[in-house]
């Protein structure tokens, strides 16, 4: 049958499964868009390219289906770039459609012409420039199949304008797709699983550390069994946040440069550490030439680059988790390590006392505080989408999940402006699921337009604007290290309520503790979107804090006269 | 000995742009690379002499490639029994009284001239980097005008080669790092 580029590609978006693509038109996309509307797909029109990357990268991440962007040439393409670097840090599965000038304009500097291949080598897992209609099919093909295997991330197909006119006799292809350069399939050998279980056996003082790779790998159940099997405490990166349920009682809790002392301090003395799906960023292990010193250390990833990349470990092991993890099991006696639980307990005592949450008598809102009553009211039960700043850490702190795939955050590229467009992606994913935006004022103002998009779209949602009037964690940054000198960090914000009802949803202002409930009920009752601008202490800090360099042990703690009511 | 490594990729646009933007990204740096079409069509031969002698680079090197989708196989030479080669071409300035030297030199270096001027002459040899090194030291007193080489290629010795092609035309891998 005679097809155009255009409909090639949504015929094979549609065999892809996608049953949404978040985009922007504009001149070198116009026939894929002209196509658009023969095809049962919904689009959504984001405010900025940006926002819609991040819409579909939160769509990947609720989902674990691909997320699909679809923009212009020029700056329609350039502007996905940050959610593109964002997606790649975070190894979230999403295809990057960009339209191109036409092939014989490629190279010549046509109008909104840019490299966008070239530019994009770097961030992408891999990327495709098509200039011939009939590469089309197979190339997107591949690039859903790219995108969702091995290790996840981001792939781009750049389209030539004439590519998608064109018309050519077009089969769907349904042969199973080989590369020869392509085998994210990993099997770790029987030698090295047998490995792991002596030296978890060998061990008097273990720690699981789990990452990412446990959710997108779907290894939640087989991590909590090999947990109770061998009794080891589970601590979990940002971004493993939810792996393991946080209401567990091996749940150690979060690590790394805002997580909890007894965690950090648990890594710190215990003498085998079991990193799965993690990679050893240095937001997680402080000061390398001192992380977990006396520890054996057992690492399994999917990307074999990361072994021995930051930390040089005594066993690696390159193997997709699930099936890793299921193999190991059979090997596993079950372990008593009941004292080296309580040390930790014994530690953990002195970071209850020091808890902000004791603290209740305060005039002023924290910030703390209001995560800690957003967990309380919603019953933990939310998907959650941050921003990136205090307001993030102290979610990471005080939203405690004890389900997986609950909570979104941009956590290695630390993209202030990913909450709300991933938000939006992520409820267009799971509309029946309670979604919440938690952002600063900072971050929130950075992709804010998209407040247009879910009134556009009739989305609902809830948005906490933790307002504190500062760039909140560079001025703690300048707080610490450069003595109080607050150069660029405070920032003017408009009126929120009135941003909210401008875009036709509504906004309700909070300033003391004690409408932080009816606020957040109210937020939850209401079919439309609320916006929640919550006016906390200006100048508050996120404790503790392992100062970038130092050892993860070595930790600021709120001070003593802070925490005594 | 510098870390020499192999790389067998696809034949298609912007496979050395990937491969040269990886060790610029990576903070490696490039010695030589060159690259040609192999025995079989569609796939091209790299060999790329890194800058570093240390095993570890290699090996993170190497990883890092095989994550270039059109990537098909990477080997690290310096593990192996190798046989590598150079070719340059250097230009010369001869004058009547010292023609005849730097022609026994070529002869002793089994160096070929390929031009002949009055005043200079073209000398191409084949070597490894060593050899082209020397030769090129002993032609510097009389004058080199400009020379060019084309960077090293490499093989392994024996028999076994480094890959094998199965009955679909694709690459069958002998050794995953």
């Amino acid at each position: 049958m005679k097809r155009t580029g255009a409909q090639i590609l949504w015929e094979t978006l549609l065999r892809e499964g996608v049953e949404v693509v978040f985009g922007y038109p504009g001149g070198a996309n116009l026939p894929i868009y002209d196509a658009m509307p023969n095809y049962p797909i919904r689009h959504i029109l984001a405010r900025h390219e940006q926002g819609a990357t991040h819409m579909a990268d939160g769509y990947a991440r609720a989902s674990g289906r691909v997320g699909v962007v679809l923009v212009t040439s020029g700056p329609g393409a350039t502007n996905t770039v940050t959610g593109i670097a964002t997606a790649m840090m975070d190894s979230s599965p999403i295809v990057v459609i960009t339209g191109q000038v036409p092939s014989k304009l490629i190279g010549y500097d046509a109008f909104q012409e840019v490299d966008m291949t070239g530019i994009t080598l770097p961030i992408t897992k891999h990327n495709y420039l098509v200039t011939d209609v009939n590469e089309l099919g197979r190339v997107l093909r591949e690039a859903f199949y790219i995108a969702s295997s091995g290790r996840p991330g981001p792939v781009l197909i750049d389209i030539a304008k004439d590519a998608q006119q064109a018309a050519t006799e077009w089969e769907p292809d349904t042969q199973p797709i080989i590369l020869q350069g392509y085998r994210p399939e990993k099997r770790v050998n029987e030698d090295e699983i047998i490995r792991v279980s002596e030296m978890i056996h060998a061990a008097k003082r273990p720690v699981i550390l789990a990452g990412a790779g446990i959710l997108r790998s779907n290894a939640v159940e087989e991590l909590r069994q090999l947990a109770e099997i061998a009794q080891i405490p589970v601590g979990v990166t940002l971004m493993g946040i939810g792996s393991f349920p946080a209401n567990h009682d091996l749940h150690l809790g979060y690590m790394g440069m805002h997580g909890e002392a007894w965690v950090n301090k648990a890594i710190q003395q215990s003498d085998l550490i079991l990193a799965l799906g993690m990679r050893f960023s240095d937001r997680v292990t402080g000061n390398i030439k001192n992380f977990a010193k006396n520890a054996q250390k057992i690492h399994i990833d999917i990307d074999n680059t990361e072994l021995n990349k930051n930390v040089k470990v005594d066993l690696a092991l390159n193997g997709d988790l699930k099936n890793t993890l299921k193999r190991i099991l059979p090997y596993l006696k079950r372990m008593d390590h009941s004292s080296w639980l309580e040390e930790i307990d014994e530690i953990a005592r002195d970071s209850r006392r020091r808890d902000i949450q004791n603290k209740n008598n305060v005039n002023e809102l924290l910030a703390a505080h209001v995560i800690y009553d957003l967990w309380k009211y919603t019953q933990g039960e939310s998907l959650i989408c941050t921003d990136v700043g205090q307001h993030q850490m102290w979610t990471a702190q005080y939203y405690k999940f004890n389900k997986p795939y609950r909570f979104i955050t941009s956590g290695g590229l630390g993209t202030m402006g990913f909450g709300l467009p991933a938000a939006i992606g992520a409820k267009v994913a799971r509309p029946n699921d309670e979604v919440w935006v938690i952002a600063g004022d900072g971050g929130f103002q950075m992709t804010q337009a998209e407040l247009a998009t879910l009134r556009q779209e009739n989305i609902k949602m809830n948005i906490a604007v933790i307002n504190n009037g500062y760039l909140g964690m560079v001025r703690q940054w300048q707080e610490f290290f450069y003595e109080k000198r607050y150069a660029g960090t405070p920032i003017i914000s408009p009126d929120f309520v009135k941003i909210a009802e401008a875009h036709g949803h509504q906004g309700i202002r909070v300033t003391q503790r004690s409408e932080v409930e009816s606020a957040i009920q109210r937020a939850r009752t209401e079919s439309g979107t609320i916006l929640l601008d919550f006016r906390v202490r200006p100048e508050d800090s996120v404790y503790p804090m392992v100062p970038s360099g130092a050892n993860l042990d070595e930790m600021i703690r709120r001070p003593e006269e802070e925490i005594i009511s | 000995m510098s870390n020499t490594l192999v790389a067998l990729v696809e034949d298609k646009p912007g496979v050395l742009d990937r491969v040269a933007s990886l060790f610029r990204r990576r903070s490696f740096n490039i010695k030589s690379l060159t690259v040609g079409h192999t025995e079989n069509p569609g796939i091209s031969r790299m060999t790329i002499v890194m800058d570093s002698s240390n095993p570890e680079d290699a090996h993170r090197v190497i990883t890092y490639l095989y994550k270039l989708i059109n990537v098909i196989q990477v080997d690290n030479l310096a593990e192996k029994p190798t046989i590598s080669r150079d070719l340059a071409m250097i230009k010369v300035k001869v004058n009547g009284n010292n023609r005849t030297e730097v022609m026994q030199l070529v002869d002793v270096f089994r160096a070929r001239i390929v031009d002949v001027a009055n005043d200079s002459l073209v000398v191409e040899i084949t070597g490894n980097e060593e050899k082209i090194d020397g030769f090129a030291e002993v032609l510097r007193p009389y004058g080199i005008i400009e020379m060019v080489r084309t960077g090293v290629v490499a093989m392994a010795r024996g028999s076994t080669p480094l890959y094998k092609f199965n009955g679909n035309g694709h690459v069958k891998q002998q050794s995953i790092v």
